[in-house]
């Protein structure tokens, strides 16, 4: 009431300039403080230790050093960890990808006695609290004799995220019309074709969105990561921080420096790909 | 052609389903039996019925960490979604630079929480933290102290670095909820001389009903993925007064080697779950239902 009575003593337009103003103000502070532990992190890694001693965090920098983050790379080893990361990351990508969008073409487009069961099997899966598989993981690991590899992590991120990827597909795969699916077959396509030639074209959408998404996580895993992988010349990049702690404790300089090196992958993703990244959130939501 | 047709979708599941068996669903109920046994992860299990469960139950760091999560649970339910939902609505009107204020909340969201726990464990250091230190500056010492080493503080100061990473995932989906709202509804009750207020207490909100049973769910979930900031940030300490189930269990089950009794705690942690996805369940099927109604 108060509004509309202010906006009619000084004219819409006008009020609607002023209240866009203030709000404009209000989300601007805002989002200042709340990006402020990125940014502070940002300039405390390219400060010298010595300049932050002596004059403090909110002084104006002496000099800028990319010091912090050479002795993080090199010293802490976080070259090797990001590596790894790539290492592990892009296999389970592309088998979670390529196993559940044949989860996804299977259930949606046939109707077979079971269907339900295996749509409910891969939503329980995706809901599944990790915690209960850590163990008997571990054990398995050991008994295939690909614990503390490379492979052994890349199987259970593929495997444990066919949960949330086959939800995913399938629930984007039934929107296409599985008259497409009868007309090839008269035509004499091969079930495989059909699933090859017309459905993973016309999926490309949520794959994108869905491998941006699935790129994130697997890259962000810590747990599976520390249980699996021993060496640290195998460990991932965020396994890898857990032992830069452990070198640097309170050297925060460094410490920040590689945190911001780890966060670099991904940062780029999200910069390049923010459109899938978003699409698979919200899609995921089955909105 | 149809035995064709019988075949072919378990030509398609077979491969992703063996090894959906081997990975998830028997190690899944593996651990309910590992529970139920002493096990160092070389020797075999051996059967001691209830034994871990008894001890659990009258281990104190037990009820310290089944607080902690309820913690956890408690301030995501009330600090990022009242956060997030306030950011979404203001977001969505049209402010000069909407789209990068957006994008600078939730970036966060992308960060491992590794990374944010890191970086939040400088924030908090006693001396060249940029918490304490800006606290001084500005002639607030009396509030500076060691966040992170304080047993009162501590597991606050933990969940709000959650906090930080979660908002911007809650006000995404309060976003892509708002955009299904008919704006001419809104418009229309403003012609009326409903209030801001009155127009999002009685029209938004209850509209956003079925997104904010998707974002409570979503964020109940969220809250039981405490390990990584926890384990990074204090594991645990000081005197297991931050401990949280996830890394109570990790540390018996990989670093004191008892995993029988390491499973009896991921057997809690699932029940937990358990009663979140029933919900979560429960939602999808009401919103099928209603779907059906409305088309």
């Amino acid at each position: 009431m108060f509004n509309t009575t202010i906006a009619n003593l000084i004219g819409l337009s006008w009020w609607k300039k002023v209240s866009t103003a203030i709000m404009f103000i209000a989300v601007l502070l805002f989002v200042l403080v709340w990006i402020l532990p990125l940014v502070g992190a940002i300039f405390t890694a390219l400060r010298p230790l010595q300049d932050l001693r002596a004059h403090g965090f909110w002084s104006i920098p002496q000099e800028f050093t990319l010091e912090n983050f050479a002795v993080a790379w090199d010293l802490g080893n976080l070259n090797t960890y990001l590596k790894n990361s790539f290492i592990i990351t892009i296999p389970s990508l592309l088998g979670t990808l390529t196993l559940s969008s044949l989860v996804g073409f299977a259930v949606s487009q046939y109707k077979f006695r079971g269907n339900m069961f295996v749509y409910l099997l891969f939503l329980s899966g995706m809901l599944l609290p990790f915690q209960i598989l850590l163990i008997p993981v571990f054990t398995l690991s050991n008994y295939l004799g690909i614990y503390n590899t490379y492979l052994g992590l890349i199987m259970i991120h593929i495997v444990f995220q066919m949960g949330f990827c086959s939800f995913f597909l399938t629930n984007f795969m039934s929107t296409i019309p599985s008259q497409l699916a009868e007309a090839a077959r008269i035509d004499g396509c091969s079930e495989f074709k059909i699933f090859y030639k017309i459905f993973l074209p016309l999926t490309k959408p949520a794959l994108a969105a869905l491998g941006t998404l699935q790129f994130t996580w697997i890259f962000n895993d810590y747990i599976w990561a520390l249980v699996l992988i021993r060496s640290d010349s195998l460990k991932p990049v965020t396994a890898g921080l857990a032992t830069l702690q452990g070198q640097y404790t309170t050297d925060w300089g460094v410490l920040v420096a590689g945190s911001l090196l780890a966060a670099i992958p991904t940062i780029i993703v999200f910069i390049l790909l923010q459109k899938y990244f978003i699409k698979g959130l919200t899609m995921g939501m089955g909105k | 052609m149809k035995r064709d047709k019988f075949f072919s979708p378990w030509l398609f599941l077979i491969l992703p389903l063996l090894l959906y068996a081997i990975w998830v669903v028997i190690p899944a109920f593996y651990t309910f039996f590992l529970s139920l046994t002493r096990y160092d992860g070389l020797l075999s299990p051996e059967f001691i019925g209830l034994a871990n469960y008894e001890r659990l139950f009258s281990h104190d760091t037990f009820y310290i960490s089944l607080l902690n999560n309820l913690r956890w649970v408690v301030v995501f339910l009330i600090v990022p979604v009242t956060m997030g939902l306030f950011l979404a609505i203001l977001l969505s009107k049209k402010i000069p630079g909407a789209r990068l204020f957006k994008a600078l909340i939730y970036s966060p969201m992308v960060l491992a929480p590794v990374v944010i726990g890191l970086i939040w464990t400088w924030i908090y250091s006693p001396r060249s933290g940029l918490l304490n230190h800006t606290l001084t500056l500005v002639g607030l010492q009396t509030l500076t102290r060691g966040w992170l080493s304080d047993p009162d503080i501590a597991i606050y100061a933990i969940i709000f670095a959650g906090v930080w990473r979660h908002t911007g995932y809650v006000m995404l989906i309060y976003l892509a909820g708002l955009t299904s709202i008919p704006p001419d509804l809104i418009e229309a009750a403003r012609i009326d001389g409903a209030s801001a207020w009155q127009r999002f207490r009685h029209i938004i909100f209850p509209l956003l009903k079925p997104t904010t049973t998707i974002v409570i769910v979503i964020t109940m979930i969220e809250s039981l993925r405490s390990f990584d900031f926890v384990n990074i940030m204090t594991d645990g300490g000081p005197f297991r007064q931050t401990e949280v189930l996830a890394n109570f269990m990790y540390k018996e089950a990989f670093a004191r080697y008892n995993m029988g009794y390491g499973a009896s705690i991921a057997v809690i942690l699932f029940l937990i779950m358990v009663i979140f996805i029933f919900i979560y369940v429960i939602q999808r099927r009401e919103e099928y239902g209603g779907g059906e109604k409305v088309v």
